[in-house]
């Protein structure tokens, strides 16, 4: 699916704005197809210089809407596709408040749980990080949006990165898990190396493989 | 102020009636008064252990229905005063049981018995749930395999969401007791060691029941161990772990019993 991005006036600022988002989620912005909608930009902008500072963002545009096709005669990018409609729910907001203090966010990010996670329990917390002082026992899960920490046995299914966040890690002071999966991909206890089994270990995803090491 | 203990596991088969009623005829040879009240309804078990098997006239589904007094369908031991039993129905099945009519039994139970002992039927359903519901105290009965870890640290989560008191932000007391436990095995690796087992539960040990033939021999007899024979290593294990359930300071052994030269020349025979 294209990402539709809407350049808003003054461009430099926009600019400025899109270039922190990507620097925070990179994946959104990797190998995905990208139409810029100008519909936002007032007449006689430089749209080449816009599109041009999109093309030097390493972003595959793939189309350009919004624009009076009489702008784009002879201009290098001519033979971009030109695109009329665009359904809403493909634009892309890039938010133009450069805040210099982030934000605190309103919901905790961080679940700290002091109990064992018993077996049959599930423990699933999207905003975050999880962390565990206790164990997990064989037949329970914790399910992360972040990372996971387990200070203790992690004897079940830790599953972290849930929602595409291929840069969240596992940790635990005990190895003995079911199973352990980031962003996706995952290791069930037989593909886990025995040397690390009973060990303070840490897991994470390099490309499609989730890596493990000890910790100790 | 009355007790009410939930012997519970998960996993069927471990010695939980076993243990109520070794642990009930224990409490009630102490002085307390003690009522235990089966509640695998469809599989009654206890009443056969207790050897009250001819005695039942009503059941705890009669008493929760409201078809029977309570006082109607207690049966008195006739061997240990203080000892009283409601049987279980063998014809109906757990879903006769009613939340209102277990928590006005147990109410009516609180005013006459220092301690309810609740022996749990297998699983995680109604029963099961029912039984540990209005428990102040849990025993966990657990066999050192690792099977029967994992249910009991399922049946310990339970124990920590779905009683009363959890539901009232209290935490409910629980011990585990490890039963079948053979020292000899433990030491080759042929079992999970006590230690393993506590540190995968994490609650505190009530008791180490050693793996003994006495035991059979006493649920077949329809007495329990503590009181067919009160000296055998079982029969001391439930007693010091009674003595720790009432708040004593007992240091934890295995009781073993000790073996007569054939014996100890050949083996165990097959039972």
């Amino acid at each position: 699916m294209a990402l539709v991005l809407t350049p808003e006036p003054p461009v430099a600022d926009w600019l400025a704005a899109l270039d922190s988002q990507m620097k925070q989620s990179p994946s959104v912005f990797e190998a995905r197809p990208v139409i810029v909608d100008m519909s936002g930009l007032p007449r006689g902008t430089d749209l080449t210089a816009v599109v041009d500072a999109l093309m030097a963002r390493d972003l595959r545009i793939i189309g350009v809407e919004g624009a009076d096709p009489d702008w784009t005669d002879g201009q290098t990018w001519g033979r971009t596709p030109m695109m009329s409609t665009s359904r809403a729910d493909r634009f892309y907001e890039v938010t133009t408040e450069v805040a210099d203090v982030p934000a605190l966010p309103k919901e905790p990010s961080a679940l700290v749980l002091t109990r064992p996670v018993r077996s049959g329990q599930s423990v699933t917390f999207m905003q975050g990080d999880v962390t565990i002082v206790g164990s997990v026992a064989s037949g329970a899960e914790v399910i992360a949006g972040g990372s996971i920490h387990v200070y203790g046995a992690l004897r079940g299914r830790a599953v972290a990165g849930l929602l595409g966040q291929p840069g969240a890690r596992i940790f635990c002071r005990r190895l003995d898990a079911e199973l352990l999966a980031i962003d996706g991909i995952y290791k069930t206890a037989d593909d886990i190396e025995p040397e690390l089994r009973g060990r303070a270990v840490q897991a994470w995803l390099d490309g499609e493989a989730v890596m493990l090491a000890a910790l100790d | 102020m009355a007790k009410v203990l939930v012997v519970t596991s998960g996993k069927g088969g471990v010695g939980k009636t076993t243990s109520t009623a070794a642990l009930g005829v224990a409490l009630a040879k102490s002085g307390q008064k003690v009522a235990v009240v089966d509640f695998d309804v469809g599989l009654r078990n206890l009443d056969l252990v207790m050897g009250a098997e001819r005695r039942v006239v009503f059941d705890l589904i009669n008493v929760v229905q409201g078809d029977a007094k309570l006082a109607q369908a207690l049966i008195r031991d006739k061997r240990v005063e203080n000892l009283s039993l409601l049987a279980a129905s063998q014809t109906r099945d757990k879903d006769a049981l009613t939340q209102e009519g277990v928590t006005r039994v147990i109410g009516e139970l609180r005013e006459k018995f220092d301690w309810i002992i609740c022996d749990s039927p297998a699983g995680i359903e109604r029963g099961a749930t029912l039984a540990m519901y209005h428990a102040d105290v849990a025993v966990v009965v657990t066999n050192p395999e690792v099977s029967s870890v994992r249910d009991s640290d399922r049946i310990i989560g339970l124990l920590d969401s779905k009683t009363a008191k959890a539901e009232k932000g209290e935490r409910i007391e629980k011990h585990l007791l490890l039963t079948r436990y053979d020292p000899v095995r433990a030491e080759r690796g042929d079992m999970l060691k006590t230690e393993d087992v506590l540190e995968i539960l994490s609650i505190p040990l009530l008791g180490i029941i050693p793996d003994s033939e006495e035991v059979l021999k006493a649920s077949n007899l329809g007495a329990p161990v503590t009181l067919s024979s009160p000296t055998s290593a079982p029969a001391r294990a439930y007693f010091d772990a009674t003595r720790r359930l009432i708040g004593e300071t007992v240091a934890m052994t295995v009781p073993t019993d000790k073996k007569g030269f054939m014996e100890r020349l050949f083996g165990r025979r097959v039972a």
